[in-house]
C-alpha cells in the first residue's frame, strides 16, 4: 500500500457515518432523532462527494493502469487480498455514486416520515458499498461489494416502498439471486484455475477457450440481470414503481451501472474469446431491449413504469456499445453510462416532486402542470429532451458515440439501433405532453405549488452537469481514453488480430 | 464579431427565457429584438466582408468530442454560402421579432415566446455555420426543438400539441437517415469534418464500402442517407406530413420557421454538401425527382385547402420543392437564391395572412371571409405584392429565381431534368392559381364573415405593417439586386469555393441559353393561372362548386392531401400502440414474468405446499428453488467442463 489511501476513505467514510447516526442520533424525541439523522448523512455524504473529487483531480489521464491502489494482504494463504483501485472506466462511476447519494438523501428530506433514521443509515451503507464495488479490484471484495449493494437497496424497497412493495422486492431478490449464485461460481472456478482472485493478475491469465464460454455464461446471468438486459428485465419496472423516489433515483442511477460495468472489468477482459463469441446474442438481445421496451414504453400509464422501460431501452444503447468494440462505441457506452445515471435519476426524481405533491404517478391523472408550475416545466423539459438524446446534452453524446463506433463494427446493429432515436422520442415526448402540456382542467392539480427552494437545490446541480457534459464532454472523454484503448488492444491481441489501437 | 452574430440571439433567449417574468413583457420583447437586431446588423458586415470580399473565414471556438479518430470542434464556418444564409435568416428573424411584439399582444406569456423565437434563430445560424456535420446536426436538432416548442405554444390546445409532437417525430425519421449518414462519412472518410471529407471526395468518387450486407457506391449512399434528413427538415413528399399541421402555431412562427428559414435547412444543406453531391449522379437523380414531386404534388394540394394558412403551407412545400430539384440539377446557386427571394415573399404572405387573421378576430377559414380589402387596404397590397413575387410575375423576385430553377432544369438535359422542367411548369400554374384564389376568397366577393367580426375588422398597428414593408422591398427587389451575383456572370466569383459544380454539370450555364419559349412557358402559364382564378372565383363562383361536384373522387383525394396522413396513422402510428400493448401484456407480463418470476413462485408455492410445510418463511422457499436449480446447473457444468 502506498500513499494516501484516499479511496478506502472515500468508501467507508458513509459508514463512519453510519456509526455516528446511530452512536449519537439517540433521543427521547423522535423529531430530533430524524433530524439529526438527515443532516449527519447530508453532511457525510457531501463530504464523502468532496472527497472523491479529488480522485478526478488527481487522475492521470496518460496511462491506463489503476491509480490510487491500496493493497492489504487480507487473507494470505488463499492469495485473496485487499485490493482497491481505479482507472478510467471506473473512477467516473465512483464519482456518479457519490454525487446522487447527498442529492438523494436531500430529496428524501420531506417525503421520509418513518424511520427515518434506519433510511439514512441504509444510505449511507448503500453508498459505502457502491463506492467499494466500483474500486475493488479483487474479485472476492468485488463479489462482497457487489451483492453487498443488493441488502440496503432490498430494505428501502421493502421498507420504504409502495402498496406493492412485497411483490417487487421478492421480484428482485429472484431475479438478482439467480445471478449472483452463478457468478459466485464463476469466481471459483476461475480461482481454482489462477489459483488467486486479483483481478489485474486474472487479465493476463489465460483461459481455455471452453471454460471460457462457461465462466462468460455465468457471468452474463449475473450482469444481465442488473443491466438489465431484454428478457431478464421484468423486475425492473416493478422495483421502480415501489422504490421511494430516492431509491429509484440510485438504482436507475448507479445498480444498473453494476451489470454493463461487470462486463467491462470482467467478462471482456477476461473472457475475450468468449466475450467476441457471444457478441451477436449481446446485439441481438439489446436491439429487442431497444424497439420492444421503447415500444412497451409507449403505452404506460404510470410515469415511472415509463422511465424504467426507457431505462431498459437506453442500457441496451450500451451493452451493444461494450461489444462493439471500438474506442468510440466503448467510450460511449462509459458515457452513456454517466449520462443516463444522471438524467434517469433526474427524471425519477422529476416524478417524486409531483409524487409528493398529488401522491399518484398516473399520468393521466395530471395535465397542464406548464401553468402552474412553469420552473418544473422548464427543468423536466431539459431532462427529457437529454433522454431523447438530443445534442447538447449529455444523451446525445454516449448515444451517438455508441452508434458511430458501432457502425464501423456492424452496420446493420447501428441501423437498428438507430431507430431507437426516433422511439425514445415519441415515448418521451407524448408522456411530456400528456403531464406538463394541456388544459389545466383538475382542481387538485390546479393548486400544485411549483418548485421550492429545495427542489431547485436538487435538480439545477443535474441540469448543469447534463448541459456540461453536453456541451463540453471532453474532460469525461480524456479521462477514458487510455484505459478503453488498453482494453480494446488486449481484447484485439486475444483474438489474435493485432489492430491498432482505435482502430476500426 | 462573427462569434457576437451567432451568440446574441442566445444570451437574450436565456435571459429572457429565465428572468421574463422579473424583467417584464416590454423589456423581454425590447432584448430579443435588440439582440437578433443587432445580429441583423453585423450580419450585413458579414456578407460584406466575405461574400462580397471573398475572405473565407473559420473561427474555432471549443474542441467538442474526440474518441479515437473521432475528433471535432465548436466553430464558425464563415463562406459565401453562410453569409447569404446568415443575412437572410438574422434579417427575416429580426422582421418578425418585431412584428411578434403586435401580434403577440394579447398573449399572456410573451416572454416564452420571444426567448423560444430567439433561441431558434440561435439554433439556425449554428446550422448553417457549422464547420462539421455533427455541429450541423445540433442545429439541426436545435431548430427543431425550437420548432417543437413553437408548434405547441398554446399548450392548452390538443390539436397544438398533437403537431407539435408530429412535427418532432417526422424530423426524427429523417435524422436517422442524418445521423446514419454522419456514421457512414466517419466509416468511409475516417472524418466528419466538411473540409477534409470535401478534399477526399473527387479521389475517392466511384469507390464501394460495404454496409447493411450490400456493396455499393459509398458517396452514393451517404448522399442519399444525409438527404433523407433533408427530406424531413424540408418538408418533402412522403416526409412532408408535418408542415401543414405545423400551422397550429402562432402565424409569426409561421412564416420564420415554417416558410422562410427552418425548412429551408435541407436544402442549404445539400448546397453545402455540394462537393459531395456533385460526385453521385444517382444521388442527384434521387433529388430531383423528389424534388419535382414535392413541387407539383403539394401545389395540387394547394389548390383546394380552405384554411388560408394551409394554402401558404402547401405552396411552401411545393416552392421547396423546386429548389430541391435546382439542387439535383447541379443549379445550387438558383436554389439558394430561391431559398433567398422565398424568404422574403413566403414571410410576407405569412405576416400578411396574420395581419388578416387578426383583423378577422382569429379566423382562418377562407370561406368565412370576403369583401374586406377596403378594410385592410395597406395588408392587401402587401398581399398582392406577395401573391406576385410568388407566381413569378416578370420583374418581382420570384420571377428572376423560379425562372432560372426552371430554365437550368430544362438546361440540364437529362430526363428527370425535362420531368422536373414540365411538372415544374405546372406546379406554377396551380401557384398563381391557388395564390389568386387565396386573394380572391379572401379580400373580395359578398363578405361572408357575420356582422360581429365584420365590424371588427381593422388594419393592424405599425409595429406590425412596418415589417410587412420591409420584406415586402425584399419581395420586390431581391430578385433583380440578387440576379447577376447569385446565378448571373458574377457567380463564379461570388460563391467562390464555398459550392461545388462539376464541368459538364453547369446547368446555371445553360440556362442561359435555353430556346425563348422555355422562358417564356412558365409566367404566360403563370398568368393563366391567375385568369382562371379570376373567373372561378369572380366571374362565375359556381364553377368550383360544379367542378368539386363533377369529379368527387379526385377533389376528395385532393382535400384530403392524398391521404398520407391516413395511411401513416394505419401503418405506423395505431400499430405502434397495439404492438407495444401486446409486447407489455403478453410479452412482458404473460410470457417472462408468467414463465420466469411469478411461475417459479408459484412452483414453488405448489412444491412446498405438496412436499409439506417445512418452513413458513417465503425468502427460504425461494432460495430453495434457486438452490435446486444451482445444483442442477453444477452438474450440467461439471459435466461441461470435465466430461
Amino acid at each position: 500500500m502506498t500513499g494516501f489511501p484516499l479511496l478506502s476513505l472515500v468508501t467507508f467514510l458513509p459508514l463512519a457515518g453510519v456509526a455516528f447516526i446511530l452512536v449519537f442520533a439517540r433521543s427521547e424525541n423522535p423529531e430530533l432523532v430524524a433530524s439529526n439523522a438527515r443532516n449527519v448523512a447530508l453532511m457525510v455524504s457531501g463530504a464523502t462527494f468532496l472527497l472523491s473529487l479529488f480522485l478526478w483531480f488527481g487522475f492521470e489521464t496518460g496511462t491506463h493502469e489503476f491509480q490510487f491502489v491500496e493493497r492489504l494482504d487480507w487473507l494470505p494463504e488463499y492469495r485473496i487480498a485487499y485490493h482497491m483501485g481505479v482507472d478510467g472506466i471506473s473512477m467516473f462511476f465512483v464519482l456518479l455514486s457519490t454525487f446522487l447519494t447527498p442529492l438523494c438523501i436531500l430529496a428524501s428530506w420531506e417525503s421520509v416520515k418513518d424511520r427515518v433514521k434506519e433510511y439514512m443509515v441504509a444510505f449511507l451503507v448503500l453508498e459505502t458499498m457502491m463506492v467499494g464495488m466500483f474500486c475493488a479490484l479483487d474479485y472476492v471484495l468485488f463479489y462482497v461489494f457487489f451483492e453487498g449493494v443488493l441488502i440496503p437497496m432490498f430494505i428501502i424497497i421493502g421498507v420504504w416502498g409502495g402498496a406493492r412493495r412485497i411483490y417487487a422486492a421478492f421480484k428482485f431478490f429472484l431475479y438478482t439471486l439467480l445471478g449472483s449464485v452463478l457468478m459466485l461460481l464463476a469466481l471459483l472456478a476461475l480461482y481454482g484455475l489462477a489459483g488467486t482472485t486479483d483481478v489485474p493478475t486474472l487479465m493476463t491469465t489465460e483461459v481455455p477457450y471452453r471454460l471460457q464460454i462457461w465462466l462468460w455464461l455465468a457471468l452474463f446471468a449475473s450482469f444481465a440481470v442488473k443491466v438489465p438486459m431484454w428478457p431478464v428485465h421484468t423486475w425492473l419496472p416493478d422495483a421502480h414503481v415501489e422504490a421511494p423516489t430516492a431509491g429509484s433515483v440510485i438504482l436507475a442511477g448507479v445498480l444498473l451501472k453494476m451489470g454493463a460495468y461487470g462486463f467491462l472489468r470482467f467478462s471482456v477482459p477476461i473472457l475475450p474469446e468468449a466475450s467476441a463469441f457471444f457478441t451477436p446474442l449481446v446485439y441481438t438481445l439489446s436491439i429487442i431491449a431497444i424497439v420492444y421496451t421503447s415500444l412497451v414504453a409507449l403505452v404506460q400509464e404510470d410515469m415511472k413504469k415509463l422511465i424504467a422501460y426507457s431505462s431498459v431501452a437506453h442500457m441496451g444503447f450500451v451493452t451493444i456499445g461494450i461489444f462493439a468494440m471500438t474506442q468510440q462505441a466503448v467510450e460511449g457506452a462509459v458515457f452513456q453510462m454517466l449520462s443516463h445515471g444522471i438524467v434517469s435519476g433526474a427524471l425519477f426524481l422529476c416524478v417524486g416532486v409531483v409524487y409528493d405533491r398529488l401522491h399518484t404517478r398516473e399520468i393521466s391523472r395530471y395535465g397542464g402542470l406548464a401553468t402552474n408550475m412553469p420552473r418544473y416545466a422548464l427543468l423536466f423539459m431539459l431532462f427529457m429532451l437529454a433522454s431523447v438524446g438530443l445534442p447538447g446534452t449529455s444523451g446525445f453524446v454516449g448515444e451517438f458515440l455508441v452508434l458511430i463506433g458501432t457502425f464501423q463494427a456492424n452496420t446493420w446493429v447501428a441501423l437498428f439501433a438507430t431507430t431507437g432515436i426516433i422511439l425514445g422520442a415519441t415515448y418521451m415526448l407524448y408522456l411530456y405532453r400528456r403531464v406538463i402540456y394541456g388544459k389545466l382542467v383538475r382542481d387538485e392539480v390546479r393548486v400544485l405549488p411549483d418548485l421550492s427552494g429545495r427542489e431547485i437545490a436538487i435538480l439545477a446541480p443535474l441540469a448543469l452537469v447534463v448541459l456540461w457534459m453536453g456541451l463540453y464532454p471532453l474532460p469525461f472523454l480524456e479521462v477514458m481514453h487510455a484505459s478503453v484503448a488498453n482494453l480494446i488492444d488486449n481484447y484485439q491481441a486475444a483474438l489474435g488480430h493485432a489492430a491498432p489501437a482505435g482502430g476500426a | 464579431m462573427y462569434t457576437l452574430t451567432i451568440f446574441l440571439p442566445l444570451a437574450a433567449a436565456i435571459v429572457t427565457g429565465l428572468f421574463g417574468r422579473t424583467l417584464g413583457d416590454r423589456n423581454a420583447q425590447l432584448l430579443t429584438c435588440g439582440a437578433v437586431g443587432v445580429s441583423a446588423v453585423l450580419s450585413i458586415l458579414i456578407f460584406n466582408q466575405v461574400a462580397l470580399g471573398g475572405e473565407e473565414i473559420t473561427v474555432p471556438l471549443l474542441r467538442w468530442i474526440e474518441s479515437g479518430p473521432l475528433a471535432f470542434d465548436w466553430a464558425l464556418k464563415f463562406d459565401t454560402l453562410t453569409a447569404v444564409m446568415v443575412l437572410t435568416v438574422t434579417w427575416v428573424s429580426f422582421m418578425v421579432h418585431v412584428y411578434s411584439i403586435g401580434y403577440m399582444a394579447h398573449d399572456l406569456s410573451k416572454p416564452r415566446f420571444m426567448a423560444y423565437m430567439s433561441f431558434f434563430t440561435f439554433a439556425m445560424l449554428m446550422l448553417v455555420t457549422a464547420d462539421n456535420l455533427v455541429q450541423m446536426f445540433f442545429g439541426w436538432e436545435g431548430v427543431g426543438v425550437a420548432s417543437y416548442l413553437l408548434i405547441g405554444f398554446w399548450y392548452e390546445r390538443p390539436s397544438a400539441n398533437a403537431a407539435a409532437i408530429k412535427a418532432f417525430i417526422v424530423n426524427r425519421v429523417g435524422d436517422f437517415g442524418f445521423m446514419l449518414g454522419i456514421f457512414g462519412a466517419f466509416l468511409f472518410f475516417g472524418t466528419v469534418e466538411l473540409d477534409a471529407i470535401f478534399a477526399a471526395a473527387p479521389e475517392r468518387a466511384g469507390e464501394t464500402f460495404n454496409i447493411f450486407g450490400m456493396e455499393v457506391n459509398a458517396i452514393t449512399a451517404i448522399c442519399l442517407l444525409l438527404f433523407l434528413g433533408a427530406m424531413g427538415k424540408s418538408a418533402q413528399i412522403g416526409l412532408h406530413t408535418w408542415l401543414p399541421d405545423a400551422m397550429e402555431g402562432p402565424t409569426p412562427v409561421s412564416a420564420l420557421i415554417h416558410a422562410a428559414t427552418m425548412v429551408t435547412a435541407g436544402v442549404f444543406m445539400v448546397a453545402r454538401m455540394s462537393p459531395l453531391f456533385e460526385f453521385s449522379t444517382t444521388a442527384l437523380s434521387v433529388v430531383t425527382l423528389v424534388g419535382a414531386a414535392t413541387a407539383f404534388f403539394a401545389a395540387t394540394v394547394g389548390c383546394v385547402q380552405n384554411d388560408i394558412k394551409r394554402v401558404i403551407a402547401y405552396s411552401t412545400c411545393s416552392q421547396l420543392g423546386y429548389m430541391f430539384f435546382a439542387l439535383g440539377v447541379s443549379a445550387y446557386p438558383a436554389a439558394i437564391f430561391h431559398l433567398m427571394t422565398h424568404a422574403f415573399f413566403k414571410s410576407l404572405l405569412f405576416l400578411g395572412a396574420g395581419s388578416v387573421i387578426h383583423a378577422m378576430s382569429d379566423e382562418q377559414d377562407m370561406r368565412r371571409m370576403g369583401g374586406i380589402w377596403r378594410h385592410i387596404k395597406l395588408t392587401y397590397a402587401m398581399m398582392w405584392i406577395g401573391s406576385l413575387a410568388l407566381a413569378g410575375i416578370p420583374f418581382f423576385a420570384g420571377y428572376y429565381s423560379k425562372d432560372m430553377i426552371l430554365e437550368a432544369a430544362f438546361g440540364a438535359h437529362s430526363v428527370v431534368g425535362q420531368l422536373a422542367y414540365w411538372l415544374g411548369v405546372m406546379a406554377a400554374l396551380m401557384t398563381a392559381f391557388y395564390s389568386w384564389r387565396l386573394l380572391l376568397m379572401t379580400f373580395h366577393g359578398k363578405p361572408r364573415a357575420d356582422e360581429h367580426v365584420m365590424a371588427h375588422v381593422h388594419e393592424s398597428p405599425p409595429v406590425m405593417t412596418v415589417p410587412l414593408m420591409v420584406l415586402a422591398l425584399g419581395a420586390i427587389f431581391s430578385g433583380f439586386i440578387g440576379y447577376d451575383l447569385f446565378v448571373g456572370d458574377g457567380r463564379a466569383v461570388f460563391w467562390a469555393q464555398s459550392i461545388l459544380v462539376r464541368d459538364g454539370n453547369d446547368s446555371i450555364e445553360a440556362a442561359h441559353h435555353v430556346a425563348l419559349w422555355v422562358k417564356a412557358l412558365p409566367v404566360v402559364v403563370a398568368l393563366a393561372g391567375i385568369a382562371a382564378a379570376y373567373v372561378m372565383y369572380q366571374m362565375a363562383p359556381e364553377v368550383p362548386a360544379a367542378l368539386a361536384a363533377g369529379f368527387p373522387r379526385l377533389y376528395r383525394f385532393l382535400l384530403n392531401k392524398w391521404y398520407f396522413d391516413e395511411l401513416y396513422d394505419r401503418i405506423f402510428v395505431r400499430p405502434a400502440f397495439r404492438v407495444g400493448r401486446a409486447l407489455w401484456k403478453g410479452g412482458d407480463g404473460a410470457l417472462i414474468d408468467g414463465v420466469g418470476p411469478d411461475g417459479v413462485a408459484a412452483a414453488v408455492k405448489d412444491v412446498a405446499r405438496r412436499v409439506g410445510r417445512l418452513q413458513s418463511g417465503l425468502v427460504i422457499h425461494y432460495a430453495l428453488a434457486m438452490m435446486l436449480g444451482v445444483a442442477a446447473f453444477v452438474t450440467y457444468f461439471v459435466i461441461g467442463i470435465f466430461g
